[in-house]
């Protein structure tokens, strides 16, 4: 198969990018600091282990201005979560506490490690689900400003120890469901530990992690726990999950990024239930972090990206850039070669058309733990890494941490796509400074001005807002979708752009990278097309739509047809 | 009666008789044996080789090299047996970065082609799987990095291999040198954890894993490059550990050492003490013959 088709190739270049990244986070008004958690003193040993996520970002429009806003996460009790308002005009405003999306770090009720937002009860105000270590919290939006708890009513009061969660509409009916991932078992509380066997059996085939939870929407405000009748409770310490119809049989599937173990495809078999696929993704036993979908070759398919871990001299997992086979072979192919392999300890990955060439470029922040930067964990996880696993299962036997590092001080990467000629990265051509321990990216066009801005939720650091400027000769077109049969935030839907030789797929975000949630509305770059021949919009109702020759520079707002 | 007493000797001589007929087998046959089973299982069970193209490379690099560079050297090409045994080592013990190939090209060509370039009285100092390693991990540490995986989290592939391993081990008569390095492993670094004040499982656990497992049945258990004599075995065996130990007492105290030294420690040990050990072997060896 050919991977260099497209106008796009050659447009781009190391040298060349075709766009810049400028840190413009205090001129936004933005300067949330993510502060970590502090556990049970029993495993205060490698606290800094336990304790190194939770610091995420979501895109919303929460009051329905038409402008994207952004959520962040806290884990550290007392510590709130924020919620930026844009105001339109290059900056934001902090308002969680009086939407009342502030305050969910509490001791009993957990701290936060992620949100997602998704019109759950469609009534056309995104609602918001924060999912902790500790308690799932709902919230509905209650007009545009109040969000009310309704988690007791909606019957999702669980204590999973979550590190993602995705909206999707498994079932197709109109109606956003949950997928939660849980990493360490749901009865371990953090804060109360009766044994500090906790961690992982494995560092390659883990299976004692926490059982992942579907929830099904019943159209009253409540969710059913479908989880067993679906068949989607790994137990894979799950760290990521994304979904798509992978296989073009129009239903979405869930696709895992599991830590300590194979990724995992769930194909979803007309809404009865899901079915565990071997999709080659378990012939590589690696260490999942994030899944960002993307159509990482205009193929008009969405391929997934899966980051994992590299240290130079200890450890190379190498990420995954697995091409989407399955209509034809019922595969993925993983074709990450080069530099798009290593890119250190990374963690949340986006795709996005960042030069508006028409081709994807990735973002991938990286970096886990910065502390004493002449002193390295590594040495000491190694020495347990290839062991058997009955020696660190116990969270006590581990070497302790101290102040040490483990795979700090790492920068960002910044990829575009040259084909052929592989992936480069131009992080620092295009002005990435930070060191940070990236964890969370989600992009968004903030101004709506047809760029896509890049914002880093990173662990206890402060969230940096890259404003992107691309090159202004080339063209962009944009849509919110609206649905009507479908779910109304239209979750799912995905939307192939052509263009002369130019094809592009994208998918409405429920969920997606690591602990992060994309703008809902889909940007595609045209390159030097003047013109767009067609778009159609797989709604995730069934329906297909078919746009021709949409106007271009333009963010467009589509509803779904009746019928 | 006499048949009870009669069936443990018919037992013990069947056993015997095993183990006469195990004798008999040229041990590079039964060492073959070994490291294929481990290759199975590895990738059987944990898909721990990444691609077959590596093995492939490796293997055929290793052959290649060791039938060209005998029969240049030699007139005529040797058993590849040898070969065989650093093809797979080495596809199971390097994990480059990116998928790259050339690491398993370039150390199934440096292993081979040691044996016939790093000589000392007609004998190579260092075992080609360990050489090339090495040298691998010393320069090119961002590209190319040692075996961590494990062999799942239960302890049946653990204990089939040792099983095997040692049964091989006793049969080719080197299992006093397996025997005495894990022990040494176990006592030195139980007793550097004690003195450092650091708990001891982590200490004594990276023996459980599977690098180790190729390294105590493979590497300096090589007849070709130990030294002469059991006693002899037993101390550069200890020797070895005691260098490891040295090693990571190094890495404990944060001393400025290579990447290789720390990620690697026990590779190094050997790459030190090994060649050093079987240069004195070959030294007195030729003083006593002129002597």
């Amino acid at each position: 198969m050919r991977l260099d088709r497209g106008p796009i190739r050659a447009a781009a270049d190391a040298e060349h990018p075709g766009f810049v990244l400028r840190d413009e986070t205090l001129a936004a008004g933005i300067d949330f600091v993510h502060h970590r958690a502090s556990f049970d003193p029993k495993i205060a040993g490698i606290e800094p282990h336990v304790a190194a996520l939770g610091a995420s970002v979501s895109v919303t429009d929460f009051d329905g201005d038409g402008r994207p806003d952004l959520y962040f996460t806290n884990s550290r009790f007392g510590e709130p979560n924020a919620l930026y308002h844009n105001r339109g005009d290059g900056t934001f405003e902090e308002v969680a506490a009086s939407a009342g999306l502030a305050d969910l770090n509490k001791p009993g009720e957990g701290v936060s490690m992620g949100a997602v937002w998704g019109d759950f009860d469609n009534d056309g105000r995104e609602d918001v689900l924060v999912y902790r270590y500790g308690y799932l919290a709902l919230f509905r939006n209650v007009d545009g400003h109040h969000f009310e708890d309704v988690t007791e009513k909606a019957g999702l009061r669980r204590w999973v120890n979550s590190n993602g969660v995705i909206w999707l509409d498994y079932d197709r009916d109109g109606l956003l469901d949950l997928y939660v991932t849980a990493y360490f078992r749901s009865d371990i509380d953090l804060w109360h530990l009766t044994t500090t066997r906790i961690m992982h059996n494995s560092f390659e085939f883990a299976t004692n992690g926490g059982k992942n939870l579907l929830f099904h929407n019943l159209g009253n405000g409540k969710f059913e726990d479908v989880t067993d009748k679906m068949g989607v409770g790994s137990t894979r310490w799950t760290l990521a999950a994304a979904s798509a119809d992978f296989n073009g049989d129009g239903w979405p599937d869930i696709y895992l990024a599991n830590d300590y173990g194979p990724e995992e495809l769930y194909l979803n078999d007309h809404g009865r239930r899901f079915v565990l696929s071997t999709a080659g993704l378990e012939s590589e036993s690696k260490s999942g972090m994030a899944v960002a979908l993307g159509d990482a070759f205009n193929r008009g398919r969405l391929d997934a990206f899966v980051t994992n871990i590299s240290e130079r001299g200890y450890l190379f997992q190498n990420n995954n850039l697995r091409l989407n086979e399955m209509p034809e072979s019922r595969r993925f192919r993983n074709v990450a070669e080069g530099a798009i392999a290593d890119a250190g300890w990374a963690w949340g990955a986006q795709f996005g058309d960042l030069n508006n060439d028409g081709a994807n470029e990735l973002f991938v922040a990286n970096g886990f733990i910065s502390a004493d930067p002449n002193k390295s964990y590594w040495y000491a996880m190694s020495k347990i890494a290839g062991a058997n696993g009955r020696f660190f299962e116990d969270a006590a036997t581990w070497p302790p941490f101290g102040n040490a590092s483990l795979s700090g001080y790492e920068r960002a990467h910044v990829y575009i796509n040259r084909g052929v000629a592989g992936w480069v990265d131009v992080a620092k051509q295009v002005g990435i400074t930070h060191t940070y321990d990236g964890r969370a990216v989600a992009l968004a066009d903030l101004l709506n001005r047809g760029a896509v801005d890049v914002i880093v939720a990173n662990q206890n650091q402060p969230a940096v807002l890259y404003r992107d400027y691309p090159d202004s000769t080339n063209h962009w077109i944009a849509f919110k979708l609206v649905g009507t049969r479908s779910n109304r935030s239209a979750i799912g839907a995905e939307v192939l752009l052509e263009a002369g030789d130019l094809r592009q797929r994208r998918i409405v975000d429920g969920g997606s990278g690591f602990a992060s949630q994309n703008d809902r509305r889909l940007h595609f770059g045209l390159g030097a097309h003047e013109w767009v021949d067609r778009v159609v919009i797989y709604w995730p109702s069934g329906t297909q739509q078919i746009l021709l020759r949409p106007a271009i520079d333009r963010l467009d707002t589509v509803t779904e047809p009746s019928r | 009666m006499s048949d009870a007493i009669q069936a443990p000797a018919q037992e013990r001589n069947a056993l015997e008789r095993w183990w006469e007929r195990l004798s008999r087998i040229d041990p590079r046959y039964l060492i073959a044996f070994l490291i294929t089973l481990v290759l199975v299982a590895a990738q059987l069970r944990y898909h721990m080789l990444g691609s077959y193209d590596r093995l492939v490379l490796a293997l055929g690099v290793c052959l290649a090299t060791e039938a060209l560079l005998s029969w240049f050297d030699r007139g005529k090409v040797v058993n590849l047996l040898s070969a065989y045994i650093s093809g797979i080592s080495l596809t199971l013990l390097i994990k480059p970065q990116g998928g790259a190939l050339w690491p398993f090209v370039l150390g199934g060509f440096l292993a081979i082609s040691s044996k016939y370039v790093l000589r000392y009285r007609g004998n190579h100092l260092w075992n080609p799987t360990n050489f090339a390693i090495s040298a691998l991990l010393l320069a090119a540490p961002d590209r190319v990095s040692i075996l961590s995986h494990q062999f799942g989290n239960d302890v049946t592939t653990n204990l089939v291999i040792w099983a095997f391993g040692l049964i091989i081990a006793a049969r080719v008569g080197v299992i006093h040198i397996t025997l005495t390095y894990v022990a040494s492993f176990l006592l030195l670094n139980s007793v550097r954890a004690v003195a450092l004040g650091m708990p001891v499982l982590p200490e004594i656990a990276p023996i459980t894993g599977p690098m180790y497992q190729l390294f105590v049945f493979f590497m300096i258990t090589d007849p070709r490059t130990v030294v002469r004599g059991r006693q002899r075995q037993i101390v550069v065996a200890v020797l070895i550990a005691v260098m490891e130990t040295l090693i990571r007492f190094g890495s404990d105290k944060g001393w400025p050492l290579p990447t290789a030294f720390n990620a690697a420690p026990a590779i190094l040990a050997l790459a030190t003490v090994g060649p050093v050990a079987k240069w004195l072997d070959l030294r007195t060896l030729a003083s006593k013959s002129t002597g």
